[in-house]
């Protein structure tokens, strides 16, 4: 039982000699893929945060209507709806124009899927977190001079990250797993390449395993980034403990 | 989109004909797997919070690893990494059980909602008040009645808003289904969508009636919380 097991795991290894590489390029485009689409679902949530406690009711409505419609639908199809709807409007586009044909690449296609949904979700996170702050910081902000630019930079933004770093953190981990679903879209990620690997070398278990294990191992890389994250915004504030 | 909708509105409500499909299939799939969830999240929630680390530490572990994969993987796993397992082909009970697409589906929900939902009703107990335990226990409760009568109702309730979150979690990750041939919305949508090339109708579709169970979700959740979590609102 035990010969039997340890030639399994020799023969694992040798299996895994000729695709360790391919399992790094799928770890890298998963990794590049989150972190790209991370950047644009923080920019879109600060945006949607600030609309949805804008004063003006068109851009309030404009934001409930973004986050209600995103939260409430399933992450795949729309990641599906968008993937294949963008290409068909594209293409669509592009011969009533008369431009050459433009193709949409899998990677893009995630990216902005991706970023456009959990933007929904770094809305919701942003619009807590901004509430969380005292209106009497904003205004002795302003009280001193500073421009709304100058006053969200250096007075809001610090205070309110403190406040949203949980609720970001939990979102970027969902994000994280959810760039698995790109492998559906036929985008060439940790999960592809590992089935494919494991599908090519009759060894799909072990495969399947390992790519579980690299996603556990950055779960747990970006824990301890998180907590160094809270650790820095937290800064000046009495902690439970300590 | 009226064309697609005339031929296309009985697979995506029940029936594809042979099996049942689409909407009827996705709900099915969410009961069962937050149905089987619930219950072993029960046992093993009271296991997390325990003091003794042997009986922690097995079902912190099993929560740490489904909560740090995507469910995509823990399906392709369960769904085609253990039938390439020669081990399991030659049991013909494993062997029938994993050999079935919707066996592997709802097994590989349940193990992931299971994770989620302990964490959630371990949370809930650990935050219980000391106070309401200890009256328990000078009352004589011990044992399992002092869970049955006194911390799981009272956990169960307050974990309510967790819970419905988790519940149409859930509910969306259930689109997952498809990749393993089981015939839910979205696989019919797939399906329509390769059949007529109208693929923004077809999605546009499935997105509807996942949106519409949503909502009715999140309906019965506050009707839930209206009911079981009034005492905690002000005094009326």
């Amino acid at each position: 039982m035990l010969e039997q097991s340890f030639a399994c795991c020799t023969d694992f290894f040798e299996g895994l000699n000729g695709y360790g590489q391919l399992l790094l390029l799928g770890t890298w485009v998963t990794l590049k893929l989150a972190f790209l689409s991370l950047c644009l679902s923080l920019a879109l949530g600060l945006v949607g945060a600030q609309a949805k406690l804008s004063t003006a009711r068109f851009w309030r409505g404009c934001a409930q209507l973004y986050t209600t419609l995103i939260r409430g639908v399933p992450d795949l199809v729309l990641m599906l709806l968008i993937f294949y709807g963008l290409q068909t409007g594209v293409s669509q586009l592009t011969t009533r124009m008369g431009w050459p044909y433009i193709e949409i690449n899998a990677f893009s296609a995630g990216v902005i899927t991706l970023g456009f949904i959990y933007g929904a979700y770094f809305t919701e996170t942003f619009r807590g977190a901004l509430l969380a702050v005292p209106p009497g910081q904003i205004e002795a902000g302003r009280a001193f001079g500073l421009s709304s630019i100058q006053c969200f930079r250096h007075v809001v933004f610090p205070q309110m990250m403190r406040f949203a770093l949980p609720g970001l953190g939990n979102n970027w981990q969902v994000l994280l797993k959810a760039t698995a679903l790109v492998s559906i879209i036929g985008l060439a990620d940790l999960v592809k390449v590992a089935h494919d690997a494991g599908k090519s070398s009759y060894q799909l278990f072990y495969f399947l395993l390992l790519a579980a294990l690299i996603y556990l191992l950055i779960t747990m890389v970006s824990n301890v980034f998180l907590h160094l994250l809270e650790r820095r915004f937290g800064m000046g504030v009495r902690g439970p403990q300590t | 989109m009226i064309e697609l909708v005339q031929e296309y509105w009985r697979p995506f409500l029940y029936s594809d004909g042979q099996q049942i499909s689409g909407l009827t299939m996705t709900l099915w799939l969410t009961s069962a797997a937050i149905g089987l969830g619930f219950i072993l999240a029960l046992p093993l929630s009271i296991a997390r919070v325990s003091s003794r680390f042997w009986v922690r530490w097995p079902v912190q572990c099993y929560i740490y690893v489904f909560r740090g994969t995507p469910l995509y993987i823990q399906l392709l796993i369960i769904y085609s990494g253990i039938y390439s397992l020669a081990a399991i082909r030659e049991q013909p009970l494993l062997d029938s059980f994993f050999r079935d697409a919707l066996n592997c589906t709802v097994l590989a929900f349940t193990l992931n909602t299971c994770a989620y939902t302990t964490e959630i009703f371990a949370g809930a107990i650990r935050s219980l008040d000391r106070g309401e335990v200890e009256a328990a226990r000078a009352y004589g409760f011990r044992g399992w009645k002092l869970y049955a009568y006194v911390i799981m109702p009272q956990a169960l309730r307050r974990s309510l808003p967790y819970y419905s979150n988790e519940v149409i979690l859930l509910l969306h990750s259930t689109t997952l289904a498809f990749t393993a041939t089981v015939p839910d919305i979205l696989k019919v949508a797939r399906d329509a969508n390769a059949a007529t090339f109208l693929t923004f109708q077809a999605f546009g579709i499935a997105a509807l009636l996942y949106l519409i169970v949503t909502f009715v979700l999140v309906g019965l959740f506050r009707l839930a919380e209206h009911r079981w979590l009034a005492f905690l609102g002000p005094r009326r």
